[in-house]
């Protein structure tokens, strides 16, 4: 088990480093030039060149991407160009957002697709099944950007629900109810998606299991119904699901993004492309690296998850 | 009164192609603390008699008709709380591969430990205490290191030890032994066999041991019943169904298991042809097609399981094998 977690952490220091690479000349392919939106009426080709020189860009980017990466090893992401505040307050300031979108989602997701799987795995093929299977598969082919904006128009607007519509973000801090209320519809969104997905692959794979001779073994002891489903079928069956969720919950993030741009809740998301309409460089490659380690520690995170449900993983 | 009693029980599985008679007029009967065997080929419903003896087979897939009396209780069409109350406590079925039959994911402590505590209502600790004295009695070392293995961690033996082991947890009247030790090394399948033999003395259960191997049964059942294409054949004392077959199928059977008394070199006889596919079963005898024995009447009509004499050794053939033959 140590010498699995070990060559685990090893990769995924391996894939961050890959990230970080990519994210640094990514933005540096991108159009714009943060000289210009800092100069503004001031930019002369002498200004720009003085600009350069005192923030670093006249360097070859392989030495501006060493020094970066120095800086951030020492736990230092520097100091935006544009907004002349730390890049890691800001960080810090609108992640806790998308943690709060993600948790809420995914306890939402859990909570309707679990029950329903296995209601429906009981009768393959019987009517709850059948209206599962085709309702799910309709939300699956509606993108999150149209049922939020869908939401918000019968939820905010036509129902008059306070709280709920854009703009009406407030911190988990100042008053938790408004909070939960104004992060309702964002989660519900991201909710729907992951909830088609975890009821589908739960689905299939509780069905599967269900034909097993150790099913018919438990049910041979006398065991109620309920127990067998809960403690015999449902652990074996929730390998996929949770591999699936450790992969969704970073796709998820991109949604997020979405979601919170289209109702200016001031997440990662909508500070990330605020920073790339600025140019803003080291605020946009601190976010990615924030958020790609995050992608890579939850898949990890899940990988670990998915050894202590099912022994026979790491053993093999 | 005997423990289990088995009138006309008949089971059709609905399958795909049609409905399929797995299990036709079967009537058996097992008392306290004997042990009945089961022989006939693969296919030849010994499994689906089991389950349907059970009542183990999804309702929705099979039905069954006919009556299963267990200890005067009928399980035929019990609901299913009843017989829920019935398995583990009163009958218990060992089944045939111990590679599938463990959850794998569950340690094999906690999958015994579980009927004492779920159906007997032990506390934590005493069902723990009895799940550890339960591996012991069926021969795994260092119980308590086991306890808290996954079956992934055990061969094949340890594994059926282990089902054998959740069988008995409740201490049940009758085990339904099917092929307990078809999936494993021959060396294996001898100590497997001893074990239940020694453990169903010690515990004074009653047993149907189901095999498609005749040697197993010889010495370690009173009564045997040879199935073929669902229905029981022959019947009678183990003894007298050695000695004195009549029923050509089951000196076909006896012919094709290998005999440490035949000459070395002796070549094994092989039953001609299939067993018959039960979807299109004709009117005759299901082994008239493959019987050297067969006449005209064979192939026009079913013969009955009869007691010719005093007997309890009855069979189904119009044309039985002298007695000594």
């Amino acid at each position: 088990m140590l010498r699995y977690v070990r060559r685990r952490l090893a990769m995924l220091l391996g894939i961050v480093f890959v990230i970080s690479v990519g994210s640094f000349y990514l933005i540096h392919l991108l159009p714009g030039d943060p000289a210009a939106v800092i100069l503004g009426t001031g930019d002369t080709p002498a200004n720009r060149a003085l600009l350069y020189r005192q923030l670093g860009l006249n360097r070859p980017l392989v030495d501006q991407y060493f020094i970066w990466l120095g800086h951030i090893l020492h736990g230092n992401f520097g100091i935006s160009f544009i907004s002349q505040t730390s890049v890691w307050s800001t960080i810090r300031a609108a992640l806790p957002i998308d943690l709060e979108l993600i948790v809420l989602s995914q306890i939402l997701a859990f909570a309707i697709a679990i029950p329903l799987a296995m209601r429906s795995a009981r009768k393959p093929d019987g009517i709850l099944d059948r209206i599962l299977g085709a309702g799910s598969f309709t939300l699956l082919s509606i993108p999150p950007f149209i049922v939020i904006v869908l939401l918000v128009l019968i939820v905010s607007i036509k129902l008059g629900v306070s709280n709920t519509g854009p703009s009406s973000y407030v911190s988990l801090g100042s008053d938790w109810v408004v909070n939960l209320e104004s992060l309702s519809l964002p989660a519900l969104t991201l909710a729907i998606g992951s909830f088609v997905i975890y009821y589908r692959v739960l689905r299939s794979d509780l069905i599967a299991t269900l034909q097993e001779e150790f099913i018919t073994v438990a049910r041979s002891k006398g065991l109620t119904r309920r127990r067998i489903m809960w403690i015999h079928a449902f652990r074996p069956s929730s390998v996929a699901l949770l591999g699936t969720a450790g992969v969704n919950i970073g796709g998820l993030l991109a949604s997020g993004f979405v979601v919170e741009y289209l109702l200016a809740i001031p997440g990662l998301g909508y500070t990330l492309i605020a920073a790339i309409n600025n140019s803003d460089y080291l605020l946009v490659q601190g976010i990615v690296l924030v958020v790609s380690v995050g992608v890579v520690v939850i898949n990890f995170l899940f990988d670990f998850v998915v050894n202590l449900v099912d022994p026979r993983i790491s053993r093999e | 009164m005997s423990l289990l009693d088995v009138q006309n029980l008949s089971v059709t599985l609905h399958t795909p192609h049609g409905d399929l008679p797995a299990v036709a007029d079967v009537s058996l009967s097992v008392g306290a603390e004997e042990t009945l065997g089961i022989v006939g080929e693969s296919g030849s419903g010994k499994t689906m008699l089991a389950r349907s003896i059970m009542g183990l087979l999804p309702r929705a897939r099979a039905s069954a008709s006919g009556s299963v009396k267990l200890k005067g209780v009928e399980m035929v069409g019990a609901r299913a709380s009843d017989l829920r109350r019935l398995w583990a406590t009163e009958v218990a079925m060992i089944f045939q591969d111990p590679m599938t039959a463990l959850n794998p994911v569950m340690r094999v402590g906690r999958q015994i430990d579980e009927t004492l505590r779920v159906r007997l209502g032990l506390s934590r600790s005493a069902a723990r205490a009895r799940a550890i004295e339960l591996l012991e009695m069926v021969g795994i070392p260092s119980p308590e290191k086991r306890y808290a293995a996954y079956p992934g961690q055990l061969s094949g033996g340890m594994r059926q030890r282990v089902v054998i082991a959740m069988a008995l947890a409740a201490s049940p009247s009758l085990i339904l032994a099917d092929e307990p030790t078809t999936g494993l090394d021959v060396t294996i399948q001898a100590q497997i066999l001893n074990l239940l033999d020694e453990l169903q003395a010690r515990l004074h259960t009653s047993m149907i041991l189901i095999t498609h191997d005749l040697g197993v049964v010889a010495t370690r059942t009173s009564h045997l019943a040879v199935m073929y294409a669902g229905r029981i054949v022959e019947t009678g004392t183990t003894r007298d169904v050695f000695a004195r077959h009549r029923m050509p199928y089951t000196r076909a059977l006896l012919e094709s298991s290998p005999r440490v008394s035949n000459p070395a070199h002796t070549r094994l006889t092989a039953i001609p042809g299939r067993p018959p596919n039960l979807l299109r079963l004709g009117e005759g005898c299901a082994f008239a097609p493959r019987c050297g024995f067969a006449s005209e009447r064979c192939h026009r009509e079913r013969p009955e399981l009869s007691v010719p004499d005093e007997s309890s050794h009855a069979f189904a053939c119009f044309n039985p094998l002298e007695v000594g033959r």
